[in-house]
């Protein structure tokens, strides 16, 4: 009987900083089993063969910041069965999205002494505003375990399992205390998607939304616990108008807090 | 009308970098008349919107333009901030902070070594291809890999853009037993870094030397990482403060990436080789004469080597962090306090691809008002395309699907990371004459 076709696994790169990408090069005791898998068709990072599409699964960092690139994700649509998004920047246009509530020509002029060499949109835009995306995967960075189980589960066509619910609930799930209750630190956790491991409150620290809102998040309640431990407007928009600051829960709860 | 006599060849995008770009190179009647690394980075504009954020949000903003060297960024911003602060953090709380860097070292070194430099010079397009072969030698580099991912776990939170570091220190210090668990891999890796000095020692290195300026940074007792002078080996030696009146960043059309150089002097190169051979004698004994084994002198002025140096530096990476710690203590205080106040600061530390600047100047309540952040590759860029000036016109005889690896060889030296850059590295030679 003939070997089943390995699925082709490809790995695009737009506007981000590499870390979602590494991740899964940092499943060190996983990598050379996945190898197995799939066919590593495309992943610059890690290989200069390259073969042709069409591509069983194509995993998408980074967002669309320039007419290229809004261009080439038309490309990558067209030649991949499945398109899974990982990190911040694929999903919600990442920290390089704060220029969406700024003058872009203002920022290139910060920057770059000849600001006519750069050509940039005036936005930082999620893949999912451009193409139809089948899986979101959040988190910046992406958890490298909750990487692999969604490649695991598309390749073998079921649902991913990655809960919805908030990092309060891995809070209680690890055992640890309640930042906020026991020590008053402000924390984004209540309304911040799981996945991390509630590593920040673990480490004594509020969470700061890496993996972006969680499902139906109360954002107005919770600024109002923050204001009670005396956090002003202008730290509330910086909380919300993080690495998730264009997801629209988190942006419309920063404008919220912004003068007139 | 294209001229008939010129030919185009364009090949792969280059791979294994940390992010994209392209490289031009054009041949007219025998000699290479152009060269361009050109960096695509779609721009992200981190020292424009880092005005008006809190100066405590400088190293987790600024850890996000590298997801290969996060502690870099956010030391460099740490040190720039406390400078700015007027806070020292020392003890051991500054050495927690050398450790999770020596976990990023060996992270990142380990990384480059086997998975994107070695494949170039067995002739294997990637790690994964080298497996088949060589299954052994990728399983090493996977836990070497792991063991630098580890440290930066435990002291960090987690391996890419950790969360516990902070200006005046962490959020939360490690026991002493959390630490002692990574002792046991820890001596493993040092022996499988030894190994790995040995075993690219062994590779064929093209005969390219170059009278280049190294700059790194040099500590009074220690091999450098997170402090100390500004010097190189044409007689440089300034505090971290002055880096803007000895340095400047210049524009050029074909890159987002500014390029820098030494006022009056021009290109410079930083990076393993600039500190392997301006602190040679800081390193480990045990380090020393594993180079020495390996043939090097104490100065090494071939790029390509620079993987015989990369592995040297793990070597020393592993030794360093197992005696930090057997040495470690539990700090009294997790972080230093701090006041805000009006001020600017600076920042220097050894990103595992070399000296990487920050500036902030900050406001009486902590608002940031400027920042400059030079990354190191920025800084190589103008050597990286002198580099390929000088190889290419040595080797017009190679056939160009050769000579296009070997440029991308040259490239890799350096460990480039685009990714505080970006785009395709859309490699091509075009010839006017010539095979």
């Amino acid at each position: 009987m003939a070997r089943r076709r390995r699925p082709k696994l490809a790995v695009w790169k737009f506007s981000s900083c590499d870390g979602c990408q590494l991740s899964l090069l940092d499943c060190e005791d996983e990598l050379l089993a996945v190898a197995g898998e799939v066919e590593i068709a495309y992943f610059l990072e890690a290989t200069r063969a390259t073969a042709a599409g069409p591509f069983d699964l194509s995993l998408v960092e980074g967002s669309i910041t320039t007419p290229h690139d809004a261009h080439r994700i038309h490309h990558v649509r067209k030649v991949s069965k499945r398109l899974i998004t990982i990190g911040a920047c694929a999903t919600a246009g990442g920290i390089q999205a704060l220029r969406n509530f700024h003058n872009v020509e203002q920022f290139i002029s910060v920057v770059y002494a000849r600001p006519d060499y750069i050509e940039t949109l005036r936005t930082s835009t999620p893949i999912a505003e451009h193409v139809p995306v089948d899986f979101e995967l959040r988190g910046c960075p992406v958890n490298k375990h909750q990487l692999l189980e969604v490649i695991s589960a598309l390749l073998n066509g079921r649902s991913p399992n990655t809960p919805p619910h908030s990092v309060c609930m891995e809070c209680k799930l690890r055992g640890a205390a309640c930042v906020m209750v026991a020590r008053g630190v402000p924390c984004l956790g209540p309304v911040t998607q799981a996945g991390c491991g509630a590593i920040c409150p673990a480490y004594g620290r509020g969470c700061y939304g890496c993996f972006g809102p969680k499902e139906t998040p109360n954002t107005r309640s919770l600024a109002g616990w923050w204001q009670r431990l005396d956090v002003d407007e202008r730290d509330l928009v910086r909380a919300f108008r993080g690495f998730n600051a264009y997801a629209e829960p988190f942006k419309r709860e920063s404008e919220a807090h912004e003068g007139p | 009308m294209k001229d008939p006599k010129t030919r185009t060849i364009k090949v792969d995008a280059l791979a294994r970098v940390e992010g994209e770009g392209a490289m031009l190179v054009r041949v007219r009647n025998g000699t290479v008349s152009e060269v361009q690394l050109n960096i695509y980075e779609p721009p992200r504009f981190f020292e424009a919107f880092l005005r008006g954020r809190s100066f405590r949000e400088a190293p987790d903003i600024t850890s996000r333009i590298c997801g290969i060297c996060p502690i870099a960024y956010q030391m460099s911003a740490c040190r720039a901030m406390e400078d700015a602060l007027g806070v020292t953090v020392d003890g051991q709380l500054r050495a927690l902070r050398r450790l999770i860097y020596c976990g990023e070292w060996i992270e990142s070194h380990a990384l480059h070594i086997y998975m994107l430099h070695a494949p170039d010079f067995l002739g294997y397009a990637g790690v994964v291809e080298m497996a088949r072969d060589h299954r052994e030698i990728v399983e090493r580099a996977l836990q070497l890999k792991k063991i630098g991912n580890d440290i930066i776990d435990v002291v960090g939170g987690r391996a890419v853009h950790p969360i516990n570091l902070r200006i005046g220190g962490f959020y939360r210090v490690p026991s002493r037993a959390e630490l002692r668990s990574l002792a046991d891999r820890l001596e493993w890796a040092r022996d499988a870094a030894h190994e790995t000095v040995r075993w690219t020692a062994g590779f064929d290195f093209p005969d390219f030397e170059s009278d280049y300026e190294f700059v790194a940074m040099r500590h009074p007792d220690e091999y450098p990482i997170t402090d100390g002078r500004i010097v190189s080996d044409k007689g440089l030696d300034i505090a971290v403060r002055d880096f803007n009146t000895e340095f400047e960043e210049l524009q050029v059309p074909h890159s987002t990436a500014l390029h820098a150089r030494v006022r009056g002097r021009g290109s410079y190169f930083c990076g393993p080789l600039a500190r392997y051979n301006l602190n040679f004698d800081r390193l480990s004994p045990l380090a020393r004469q594993a180079a020495r084994d390996a043939g090097l002198g104490p100065t090494c002025r071939n790029p390509f080597q620079s993987i015989v140096v990369r592995s040297v530096e793990l070597l020393y990476a592993c030794e360093e962090a197992l005696r930090l710690i057997y040495q470690y203590e539990v700090p009294d205080q997790p972080a230093v306090a701090l006041e805000p106040r009006a001020a600017v600061g600076h920042g220097c530390t050894e990103a595992p691809r070399g000296i990487l600047y920050h500036r902030y100047e900050v406001d009486a309540d902590g608002t940031i008002v400027s920042a400059q952040i030079v990354p190191p590759t920025a800084q190589n860029q103008a050597t990286v395309e002198d580099d390929l000036r000088r190889f290419v016109a040595a080797r017009l005889d190679l056939p160009t699907e050769e000579l296009t690896w070997r440029c991308e060889q040259a490239i890799r030296n350096y460990d480039p990371c685009i990714s505080c850059a970006t785009h395709f590295l859309d490699l091509r030679i075009e010839r006017e004459d010539g095979p």
